[in-house]
């Protein structure tokens, strides 16, 4: 029994038991397909945020270029959900039937030869994961074998992030230019537009989602975990304990791009289409911001900020269409400045301790209460204001702030 | 030249930093078994040598010889791989993991990253964790989180540290830096205990400590060996006396 008890503790299934019920149950219930299909999409970015939790809140790198992953898996889900929009039958009054519209607005007259692997469904998937991690490995490998790292390494993320878009947006016979790829339909001719599809995408979403934060909690669990820790902290230490340093942070970028690449193709899926504003420098930053505010040592705090963060962009976009950006940005540095922690962090400082301190108020209340309940009924309400709460206990740094 | 019976043979080693010779045509030879101090004033290039050894600094010329292996063009991690293990000056410990978890860090096995996916804290892991612990003084300590430990705790831990990794060549730099009579009494005993089967250089001020420990001493000054031998040979010489004990 508190063998279960330290192993759910541990890998603190608890908050994430109440994630899935959150986004399995009650969510599904209480909106429509509308307002799930958002949900949806808010929690593709989550993806992109639980990578940017392993690699700068436990790896210590900040990206300011994740968009790129989530744009390249996005793009290569797209790619396949094109050319099966494309077929010559539906586009037959181009000038050249079936290749992507937007290659025919461009005088292509061909598909171009990187894209004919895009028809196998299978190679797409693959391409997914694998087109980001390759992106990830070759700049992360680049990098950090030369020891490159804090800002250097956050303004050549951004710079690979500006790149990327000017080169979607400039090769719009093959990519779709700075509209993207749009009316991507069919998916191996199951039609994903319809309620019941938008609904089993969702949950293909969530369920991925969470086997990615299980993922990522058993591997800051382990022994690498423990290592991400310490080279945050004396990466001299650990390099002259035998470690090859930068071997496992470019493991950790990789697999952050590899999170990010799923998130992408989920997001093309549900949304269905995708355009380079999901790539560039802006996007990027964003999803940093939703990584802040959940909390950049919680896997499961990062899935709360980015929907946080989300909901609060649409519901002020919807409300206050001039003020909204504003009200983002004050909600984002009054965040950074009150919890540095974010989110998680705060319910740790906070709540948890208010918590413990209530469920001890209350048990010596009525061990106090209870000899002389029968005399003094009313004093027992009094004695459980009365007795003070124990000490808020201080939060037990990093090993307790990954809720 | 091969140097087949010593631990360390260091022959010719300079390096320059723009010019400046912080270490200059040095040649020194550490035996297996032996504790050997390095003195000197400040600037003499006594860290930077460590720092040669162990590959924080690359050498100009010259060669590291460590067990009949070349040195100077090999990775960081490689050498400690090899059997050499090193202890910063200040103390190098991470202070938001536990004492325990310090310690399991340390221990050679999973270095790579698909090794340490798979590294489990097995019953010999906790077991060689708990007898180091008992040999530094924190045996009961294991679960306490290190930024929390004294100076001479955190000094002890990182010296741990190293001992996890059973080294054969040990570096320690300052070890009794900042540490109480005590401290320093119990850490004079820590080393002639962790000293047997294999060579440790030390670099320390501190005179008394250093007559306490030292099977030979050497004596640095502006990047070069001034004097080499017991300590009562050093002490007595004029150009030792002259430069960094004074009249």
């Amino acid at each position: 029994m508190n063998a279960l008890k330290a192993w759910i503790l541990r890998y603190q299934l608890a908050s994430l038991v109440l994630l899935t019920v959150l986004l399995a149950v009650v969510l599904p219930l209480a909106l429509d397909i509308f307002r799930l299909n958002l949900v949806g999409k808010y929690l593709t970015y989550a993806f992109v945020a639980i990578g940017l939790v392993m690699v700068w809140g436990y790896g210590g790198v900040l990206s300011l270029g994740q968009g790129v992953f989530f744009g390249l898996g996005g793009y290569a889900m797209a790619m396949f959900l094109k050319l099966e929009a494309s077929d010559p039958i539906s586009t037959k009054i181009q000038s050249t039937p079936g290749i992507p519209d937007f290659m025919d607005w461009n005088q292509i007259t061909e598909l171009p030869s990187f894209w004919i692997p895009f028809k196998s469904l299978p190679f797409a998937l693959a391409a997914v994961i694998v087109v980001p991690t390759l992106l990830a490995w070759i700049i992360s490998f680049a990098m950090f074998k030369r020891r490159v790292g804090g800002v250097y390494f956050a303004i050549i993320t951004q710079a690979v992030a500006l790149i990327l878009t000017v080169l979607i947006i400039g090769q719009q016979g093959y990519t779709g230019g700075v509209n993207g790829m749009t009316d991507l339909k069919t998916l191996w001719g199951w039609d994903t537009r319809t309620d019941s599809a938008k609904y089993i995408l969702y949950y293909v979403c969530v369920a991925l989602l969470i086997g990615s934060i299980i993922l990522c909690r058993w591997i800051q669990t382990g022994k690498v975990g423990t290592l991400l820790l310490a080279m945050r902290d004396k990466e001299d230490r650990v390099r002259f304990s035998g470690y090859d340093v930068a071997n496992f942070k470019v493991f950790t970028f990789c697999l952050a791009a590899a999170l990010s690449g799923i998130g992408g193709a989920m997001f093309s899926l549900q949304v269905g289409f995708m355009s380079p504003s999901f790539v560039g420098i802006v996007p990027s930053i964003e999803m940093v911001i939703y990584a802040a505010v959940g909390g950049r040592m919680s896997l499961v705090g990062a899935v709360y900020g980015t929907l946080l963060v989300n909901a609060g962009k649409t519901y002020f976009s919807e409300s206050f269409p001039e003020l909204w950006l504003f009200l983002m940005a004050g909600l984002f540095i009054g965040v950074t400045m009150a919890f540095p922690m974010g989110l998680a962090g705060l319910w740790e400082s906070h709540v948890v301790p208010w918590w413990k301190g209530r469920r001890e108020a209350l048990r010596q209340a009525s061990e106090q209460g209870r000899p002389s309940a029968a005399r003094l009924p009313v004093d027992t309400s009094t004695a459980a204001a009365a007795s003070p709460a124990p000490a808020a206990t201080l939060p037990d740094g990093v090993s307790r702030q990954g809720v | 030249m091969s140097n087949t019976d010593f631990a360390l043979a260091i022959e010719d080693l300079t390096v320059s930093f723009d010019g400046f010779k912080a270490i200059d045509d040095l040649t020194l030879y550490i035996d297996k078994n032996e504790l050997r101090v390095i003195i000197g004033p400040n600037g003499a290039g006594k860290t930077t040598l460590l720092d040669l050894i162990c590959g924080k600094t690359r050498a100009t010329g010259g060669s590291i010889k460590f067990k009949n292996e070349e040195l100077t063009r090999m990775a960081e991690h490689k050498r400690v791989r090899l059997g050499i293990g090193r202890k910063f000056q200040t103390p190098s410990i991470y202070e938001n993991l536990s004492v325990f978890q310090n310690l399991e860090v340390s221990y050679p096995a999973g270095r790579s990253v698909l090794g340490a996916l798979a590294f489990k804290c097995t019953d010999e892991v906790k077991a060689r964790v708990q007898v180091v612990a008992e040999d530094i003084g924190l045996g009961d300590k294991l679960d306490t989180e290190a930024g929390l430990l004294s100076h001479g705790q955190k000094q002890w831990l990182e010296i741990g540290m190293l001992l996890m990794q059973e080294p054969e060549l040990l570096m320690l730099d300052e070890p009794i830096a900042g540490m109480s009579a005590r401290e320093r009494e119990l850490t004079a005993e820590l080393l002639q205990r962790i000293c047997k089967n294999r060579a440790v250089i030390v670099i320390e001020h501190d005179m008394e400590f250093v007559k306490r420990i030292a099977h030979k001493v050497t004596v640095m000054h502006q990047g070069k060996i001034l004097a080499e031998g017991p300590m009562e040979k050093v002490q007595a010489d004029p150009k030792v006396i002259d430069v960094y004990l004074g009249h």
